[in-house]
């Protein structure tokens, strides 16, 4: 099975609990880091920051930070976020007005409610007129959005930015999503090297059955219910160092990744 | 890039479900638009409505994936045998080796909105509704993914309106970088009160049948559609028509509007014309976006006039089908390929007084013409393009 190499150059955290990278590392050193303040997006222009939704500031408050540890340029930088619910409170507020007053509906919220309102904040906070998709896979949302984004990264020979998030569920919808609190991460990704390489990743499509890396055990509040924190595991090995794990990235498959420290 | 093999394609629209249906109606110049009949009242504006939908029942193991946008993905499943096509291709590559891109902009959200109509008296959703598969982004994938027994890798594409143009990139480069033998691309959106009252609340639906192009246009058509193809390596599938190029790019403009100067779909399309190796005079049609929106058609009709020449031939096939939103892409790749295999430029229907904007590229009616190569238009929601050139096989 081929494997694919690509480099990773900035790396972006959201958790109620873990405001950034930096506090997942402190985490697992064993200590027990404040709680994290509200994503910021600092990229949003301040009037665009107060109307943006919550999924929208998480998405680019991850996104953001990957950036600014790379140094790459966003106009030119392509974008791939993956969402498995996109904007769950958006859709709980648009499904109730549909069944109580459907001509009542909002057009702001109707445009916040495409799975791609995260991507398109970013391009336009950022000029940004590079590829940009929007991507879902369940359970798996992680796994495949990276391999769509490590796909796009070596077919086209360009650095990417992959942010994966989920927000809590809101109203009658929360019980089927079962998402209980917000995460989001952003791994910006390139086909070589540069300046700002932290680690390599190895990825294979494995060739068995499905059997994806369980959180470290000092995540497991992170772990549970949000299906973006599937990348736990890579987080975590990519702070310590070391090792390999496998990602779900379908119902039948997982992603076998390596990570190689390069710093 | 190294063109792929398009080995089977099939579509069903508000013309009949098939690629037979499509041609018979494309050819005679017959809307399948009609008065809005679907949904909450009110009901506004005309539609694009997929016959059938409501009669079609999905098999008891897929029970707990039942929802209008899987009875369309189901239905469209089984015409022109492309059951049996992906059933070959799995037998020929193994399940593990077919991936399985799909793109909606909607998946099931009408199930979801069903449940909120129907909410019992502890506010949680019916206990029939109370299930998780049709209540995410993905549904549809999952679905499909069960129905064709695909065991590569899966995804959904959701960026609006160019969902569907945008999974054929994502497998050609999954092709180009061996991850899979072949792959399951296409598209389903289905009408559900979402989009019917969103594109009311934007004012962007006409209160006719949509007219792309036309002086006095006034809004769009929605429509529903599922559409799948089979993309190999040219080896696999030599006589098949192929992708020649893809090209996606963003417009870092607005949420709702494009760009006026239609400067991110024109990146989308020199990007695609690049991998493919083509210039503008090679293209012999172009299957427009053309949604009848006042933005979209002022900003394509300006794009084909400057980068064209009148030897290519275009059209917005919006008014056959509605604008089928996430399943866009699909049905538009299908008609341009349509147009490659059968000789035939379909007429841009439903409009009466050209908007002067347009140039001598327009086939407002059908044409009888030699297709080698054919372009599709897909812009989406949050400034998000995609074009895809197709060509016939040497």
């Amino acid at each position: 099975m081929t494997a694919l190499d690509v480099y990773v150059e900035g790396i972006g955290l959201w958790s109620p609990q873990l405001g950034n990278f930096a506090a997942l590392r402190e985490r697992l050193a064993g200590a027990t880091p404040d709680s994290a303040s509200p994503p910021v997006a600092t990229l949003l222009p301040a009037n665009e920051r107060r109307r943006a939704p919550e999924c929208v500031r998480l998405a680019m408050e991850v996104a953001g930070q990957a950036l600014a540890a790379s140094g790459y340029d966003p106009t030119t930088l392509a974008c791939v976020f993956a969402s498995a619910y996109g904007d769950q409170a958006i859709t709980d507020v648009i499904c109730a007005t549909l069944a109580r007053a459907p001509t009542e509906l909002s057009p702001t919220r109707f445009h916040h409610s495409v799975h791609n309102a995260p991507a398109g904040y970013w391009t336009i906070a950022t000029g940004c007129r590079a590829p940009s998709s929007a991507v879902s896979a369940g359970a798996c949302t992680f796994g495949a959005a990276l391999l769509e984004a490590t796909a796009l990264a070596l077919a086209e020979r360009r650095p990417v930015l992959l942010a994966c998030s989920d927000t809590a569920g809101h109203g009658p919808l929360a019980e089927m999503t079962r998402c209980a609190h917000a995460f989001g991460c952003a791994l910006l990704l390139a086909p070589a090297a540069g300046a700002n390489a932290q680690a390599r990743l190895r990825l294979r499509v494995a060739d068995d059955g499905t059997a994806p890396t369980p959180a470290p055990v000092l995540l497991a509040g992170e772990a549970a219910g949000n299906p973006s924190a599937a990348a736990l595991p890579l987080l975590a090995l990519l702070a310590t160092q070391a090792d390999s794990c496998r990602i779900g990235l379908s119902a039948t498959t997982d992603l076998r990744v390596t990570v190689e420290p390069l710093a | 890039m190294t063109p792929v093999a398009v080995s089977a394609i099939t579509v069903s629209t508000a013309l009949g479900g098939g690629l037979a249906a499509q041609r018979e109606a494309l050819r005679q110049g017959r809307s399948g638009l009609r008065r809005n009949d679907f949904g909450s009242a009110p009901r506004l504006g005309w539609i694009g409505r997929v016959e059938g939908v409501e009669t079609t029942t999905l098999p008891p193991a897929l029970a707990d994936q039942e929802c209008r946008n899987n009875r369309l993905a189901w239905l469209g499943l089984q015409q022109d045998g492309f059951l049996d096509r992906v059933y070959a291709a799995r037998e020929r590559h193994g399940a593990r080796r077919l991936a399985l891109l799909l793109g909606t902009s909607t998946a099931s959200i009408g199930a979801t909105e069903e449940a909120y109509r129907r909410l019992d008296s502890d506010g949680r959703f019916p206990a029939d509704l109370r299930r998780p598969a049709v209540h995410t982004p993905h549904s549809l994938a999952a679905f499909v993914a069960a129905v064709l027994a695909l065991e590569g890798p899966s995804l959904t594409v959701s960026t609006a309106c160019s969902s569907s143009a945008k999974v054929f990139a994502s497998a050609a480069r999954l092709l180009a970088l061996d991850l899979a033998d072949a792959a399951v691309v296409g598209g389903v959106d289905s009408l559900c009160d979402n989009v019917l009252f969103g594109f009311n609340a934007l004012e962007l639906i006409s209160p006719a049948a949509c007219r792309p192009f036309d002086a006095d246009r006034d809004g769009i058509s929605i429509g529903e559609a599922a559409g799948f193809a089979l993309l190999e390596r040219i080896d696999a599938a030599p006589r098949a028509p192929r992708l020649l190029g893809y090209g996606e790019a963003s417009d870092a403009w607005h949420m709702s509007a494009p760009h006026p100067d239609g400067h991110g779909a024109e990146r989308a399309l020199d990007a695609a014309m690049a991998r493919a190796g083509l210039d503008a005079t090679q293209v012999d049609y172009v299957n427009l976006h053309g949604t009848a929106s006042r933005a979209n058609d002022e900003m394509e009709a300006a794009l084909l006039a400057r980068r064209f020449p009148a030897t290519t031939r275009a059209s917005s096939t919006k008014g056959f089908t509605g604008h089928t939103l996430g399943a866009a892409g699909i049905v538009e790749a299908a008609i341009a390929l349509q147009a490659i295999e059968q000789g035939f430029v379909p007429g841009n229907i439903g409009t009466s007084t050209p908007d002067p904007a347009c140039g001598a590229q327009f086939a407002w009616q059908g044409e009888e013409r030699l297709v080698d190569v054919a372009l599709s238009h897909s812009f989406g929601f949050g400034g998000n393009n995609a074009c895809l050139l197709f060509g016939r096989a040497p």
